[in-house]
């Protein structure tokens, strides 16, 4: 390596920048998400705060004494024992010992379970089970424990589910017939939310993450702020946390309304608005990260989206902060200088209040 | 990749007060700074010192709220949650359906 500042791609792969360069590349960061979400740029003192987390020589950073926040993850306790999809490290484990060694050996705020493939659907079909152990894992857990699924709506269209394919239907022509569908599916998908939603609640469920929404676009999100609505007035005591697939709801349907407001379009400062009128108590926003670009302008982007969805929230916000998404490398074993730096700077410059 | 998130700026869960923090946001959707500053007066300490491990540990054993090492009897868990409920004034349902069934 050379005299630049080490830094790497959106995909992960290291590069070096001038200072001058990697100055620029936070400035063009900043403006292209000024730009989509029609939102304020960084200010000048922000982006040189930026450029010091990039540039600190260190391989990991970390915030100063004071500036902590809360880590809430999408069952990332598991991971001890998942497979390779998921970043897991395959260990012969069962699941309290993961929630344990989760709370007790690496010391997080908080921690939560799910189904092994982490969606909505496919949990009802064993609801028993995970009742159970939700349940066992809430008696033995002292931090906060959370259950999390993905809405993932895709699951409930043909081949994989009962709902004529709207992604088929399009290309023939046939977009009332896939609007149909969307409208169809979600109804199915917003009653399963909230029969494992309720059922999770029985045991004493703490919290409910609902994590990857809009994933299928503005039908999938409206489903996941209809199911919040009402497991809020079901299930009061139950925290709700409503995370993102994206920076952009997809107009998938392009129809879609919640509280008279359009979904298709809606950016992070939007989302977080609506989900928080649904009921929601925690927003964790996705920004997209583009491979192509490098990680400092994925990171300046991911801050500048995050810092102005904090500045509107009247609920927390936990940006999500898996691979790919709010500066993240694209990447299954993501690299830790950029994670670290990743959290420095949406804790230091976003003010989130949590990851 | 959490693991690194944690330990890059997570408030520390049971070493500290990361866990009562967070119980506020979920109860009272509580914004951190204002979620801190709850904790600390509930624990009759500074905002600083909620991440401290040299006050967050004896504290935690003197609340009988749940420390993050093995000792011997300790209360952890649901009677850990049990009295966080109560220091913190929130209902946590896993601590309700435990003290219903208890009184059933």
């Amino acid at each position: 390596m050379g005299e630049g500042i080490f830094t790497r791609m959106g995909d992960g792969e290291r590069i070096e920048l001038g200072a001058d360069e990697l100055r620029q590349e936070l400035l063009d960061g900043t403006r292209d998400a000024a730009e989509k979400g029609r939102i304020p740029e960084l200010s000048g003192s922000e982006l040189e705060q930026l450029f010091e987390i990039i540039a600190e020589p260190g391989r990991i950073v970390s915030v100063p004494p004071g500036h902590e926040l809360i880590v809430t993850d999408d069952g990332i306790a598991e991971n001890f024992r998942a497979s390779e999809a998921d970043g897991g490290a395959g260990i012969s484990m069962d699941r309290l010992s993961c929630f344990l060694a989760y709370e007790r050996g690496i010391a997080a705020d908080t921690a939560c379970t799910g189904h092994e493939d982490f969606s909505i659907k496919p949990v009802k079909a064993i609801i028993d089970y995970e009742m159970q152990t939700y349940y066992t894992g809430s008696l033995s857990t002292t931090i906060p424990f959370f259950y999390g699924a993905q809405p993932n709506l895709g699951l409930y269209y043909q081949p994989d589910g009962p709902y004529p394919n709207f992604a088929e239907l399009m290309p023939l022509g046939k977009i009332d017939e896939a609007r149909k569908a969307q409208e169809d599916a979600a109804e199915a998908l917003k009653d399963d939310m909230i029969f494992v939603g309720k059922k999770l609640y029985e045991m004493g469920c703490e919290g409910f993450n609902f994590d990857t929404a809009a994933s299928s676009g503005d039908a999938d999100f409206y489903a996941t702020l209809e199911a919040v609505r009402e497991l809020k007035k079901s299930c009061p005591d139950m925290a709700l946390i409503v995370g993102m697939a994206s920076e952009f709801v997809l107009g998938m349907h392009g129809k879609m309304r919640f509280d008279d407001q359009q979904l298709a379009g809606m950016f992070p400062h939007q989302q977080v608005k609506i989900v928080e009128a649904a009921g929601a108590d925690i927003f964790g926003p996705a920004v997209n990260v583009n491979t192509s670009r490098t990680m400092p302008w994925n990171l300046s982007k991911a801050t500048t989206f995050v810092k102005h969805t904090v500045e509107q929230a009247k609920i927390p916000v936990h940006p999500n902060v898996g691979m790919g998404v709010c500066g993240i490398p694209m990447m299954v074993e993501t690299p830790i200088d950029c994670v670290t730096r990743t959290a420095k700077a949406l804790a230091m410059i976003g003010m989130a209040d949590g990851l | 990749m959490p693991i690194a998130h944690i330990m890059a700026a997570g408030m520390g869960g049971m070493r500290t007060a990361g866990d009562l923090v967070a119980w506020m946001q979920m109860a009272r959707r509580m914004k951190l700074p204002e979620a801190k500053r709850y904790v600390a007066e509930k624990l009759g300490v500074s905002v600083p010192q909620l991440t401290d491990e040299d006050v967050m540990f004896p504290l935690r054993e003197k609340l009988g709220i749940g420390v993050v090492t093995a000792e011997a009897g300790g209360p952890k868990g649901i009677v850990a949650k049990a009295r966080i409920a109560r220091l913190l004034g929130i209902e946590i349902t896993s601590v309700n359906l435990f003290k219903q069934r208890m009184e059933a």
